[in-house]
């Protein structure tokens, strides 16, 4: 830019800094205090004391959590859920897009299963047939209840489809001629060059399977199987939103429940955080992925 | 090669790709067919205790689930509700990322822009539970850091997530918080794909910034607001059932009840199973033709397709 500046766009930059700074310490904020909360004496938690700076600095509340046994037993699901789950759903992506991939005149029914598929991405049973279907076939309770209701995500597959479709056609042609068969061509070549494209589909599997909460609160009936997430929201309603009404502070007197649960928050989300720079890294790609453009 | 194969040499070199899709195939057929047979419960007065077998034996009622949830005080509410609190959501959510997109576009230091994308997506990716735990601790009205704050300036205490007066503001505004950067993106990806030319040929006639704006910037990007509203709209009747289940009490049923919420209350806690599938249903048909309306409209505007 070779313009000079006016001191009327002078002001608007500094202006514009301001606020985007301003828009950042908002998105972070409620976690830094959060997090601030989870290291910080009960006492000045009860008091709002607390910023963004632990305030009677304490690791009570961590320690607490490692005395609670259900938090490691939930957390042991979640990661369960996360590993099965994201494992099961790419092998049925991978292999339901590649066959679905074919071209016609290879796969005559080809068509008949991509509607088969799309149906189910427009209607859907609804909250209840979905639960009764599930009571019936015997996976209350279990974690499979978690895993297989979700297991064929058939958005990621038509976008691995609409992939396998854009590879050179001439990469398979010439492994079929030589004798090679489908699987061995899935497993050889097109796996292969569709890395990219599986992780950024693997990457919002798993952090879709950490954050899922509802599913193990309708599925899952035994609190002792519950996943992390809906652990986590039991512990956060024990604390009743409307019991905290401006009237009732002694229900509050509950000893460290502020900073237990806010260490318990915290510790649902360093996952997250951990992948966040792949998240990062990927999101944009997801999300043109999903579009086919001119 | 014009003859036609016959369906043993097609079945002979075709089964390995349907044997590829048996898993999923039967994975749909258990969990998205079965339920969706599953929805003649609406017609019906469904005996819970059969299980599946109840689809085919309950007693058809025809339409009764249906007039007893249209005779319901509380479905004209919560229809009400979701409605407001959906379209109050999709207007916020596409000013704020605009707003902020505009903004970013104007910063030239590469380091803060990157850094303000990487920051504004983290709420994005955190989970209503978390949010909502965390929401409901900064908000209480006793010792919640926002209203310590108020207090200090001399503000009385307000109860963001208890009253009626600020339940759905409280909604609106947290969901821009965690979702903006997703809205935010496509903007920005539109802002920055506008040549460069077409600012230099305005200055040179002497177009200032807000010109400038108007009549290059926000052009340039219509497609893109046209799409993100018209995919809104597709929406509408979805008010966000994971954070309003986990930010709203009884206390504020009068104005954050949404259709969802209304649908989980009651079947799964007051059973009425048949009833529940009802309302569920009337959304979905609803939610259907939107979708189809949006995604024509999509597709005709802003010239996007998704298959």
């Amino acid at each position: 830019m070779k313009i000079k500046s006016t001191p009327a766009r002078k002001i608007f930059v500094v202006i514009n800094y301001i606020v985007l700074s301003l828009v950042m310490f908002i998105s972070l904020f409620p976690l830094i205090h959060i997090f601030a909360l989870s290291f910080s004496s009960n006492s000045a938690a009860q008091a709002g004391w607390v910023t963004i700076f632990p305030v009677g600095f304490t690791l009570d509340a961590y320690k607490y959590i490692l005395s609670e046994k259900q938090f490691f037993v939930s957390f042991g699901v979640s990661v369960m859920r996360v590993i099965l789950g994201t494992v099961i759903s790419i092998c049925l992506t991978i292999i339901s897009a590649y066959a679905m991939s074919q071209p016609d005149e290879r796969f005559h029914a080809r068509k008949i299963y991509v509607w088969f598929f799309m149906v189910t991405m427009v209607f859907s049973g609804g909250l209840i047939p979905l639960f009764i279907v599930i009571k019936s076939v015997g996976l209350y309770n279990s974690i499979w209840a978690l895993i297989l209701p979700g297991a064929v995500q058939t958005f990621n597959i038509i976008l691995m489809l609409n992939f396998f479709r854009g590879l050179p056609y001439a990469l398979t042609e010439s492994a079929l001629i030589d004798g090679a068969n489908y699987f061995q061509i899935m497993a050889k070549i097109v796996v292969p060059i569709s890395k990219p494209s599986m992780a950024t589909v693997g990457l919002f599997t798993m952090v879709n399977h950490w954050n899922s909460w509802f599913d193990g609160m309708i599925y899952i009936s035994n609190p002792t199987k519950y996943p992390l997430q809906t652990y986590l929201r039991n512990v956060i309603n024990s604390v009743d939103i409307a019991s905290i009404d401006m009237n009732s502070v002694g229900a509050m007197t509950n000893v460290s429940q502020k900073t237990v649960t806010a260490a318990q928050i915290f510790c649902a989300i360093i996952p997250i955080l951990m992948v966040y720079p792949l998240l990062q890294k990927y999101f944009i790609t997801g999300m043109t992925l999903g579009s086919v453009k001119e | 090669m014009k003859k036609k194969k016959s369906l043993s040499t097609i079945l002979k070199s075709e089964w390995p790709l349907h044997l590829m899709l048996l898993p999923a195939i039967i994975l749909l057929i258990i969990f998205a067919y079965l339920p969706m047979v599953g929805i003649v419960m609406a017609f019906q007065d469904f005996v819970p205790s059969g299980g599946i077998k109840g689809f085919f034996t309950s007693e058809w009622v025809g339409l009764d689930n249906f007039k007893y949830v249209f005779g319901m005080k509380d479905f004209t509410q919560v229809l009400n509700n979701t409605l407001v609190i959906a379209i109050m959501k999709i207007i916020a959510g596409i000013i704020v990322p605009l707003i902020l997109a505009l903004l970013l576009n104007e910063v030239k230091n590469r380091h803060f822009k990157k850094a303000t994308q990487t920051i504004i997506y983290v709420p994005y990716f955190l989970s209503w539970v978390v949010l909502g735990g965390i929401l409901v601790d900064i908000l209480s009205p006793t010792n919640g850091i926002v209203n310590t704050i108020l207090n200090f300036f001399g503000q009385d205490s307000i109860y963001f997530l208890g009253s009626l007066s600020t339940i759905r503001g409280t909604l609106v505004v947290s969901e821009v918080w965690k979702g903006c950067g997703y809205n935010m993106v496509i903007f920005l990806a539109a802002l920055t794909g506008i040549d460069q030319g077409l600012y230099e040929a305005a200055r040179v006639d002497g177009a200032g910034y807000f010109k400038q704006m108007l009549h290059i910037t926000l052009p340039s990007i219509l497609p893109q607001i046209i799409l993100v509203t018209v995919l809104g709209m597709g929406n509408i009747l979805n008010a966000g059932f994971d954070q309003v289940f986990n930010l709203y009490s009884p206390i504020v049923y009068e104005k954050a009840d949404i259709i969802d919420t209304f649908v989980f209350r009651l079947g799964m806690l007051n059973l009425q199973y048949s009833v529940s599938t009802a309302v569920g249903l009337f959304k979905s048909v609803i939610s259907f033709l939107l979708i189809t309306v949006s995604f024509t409209l999509a597709k005709k505007f802003a010239n996007y397709q998704i298959f």
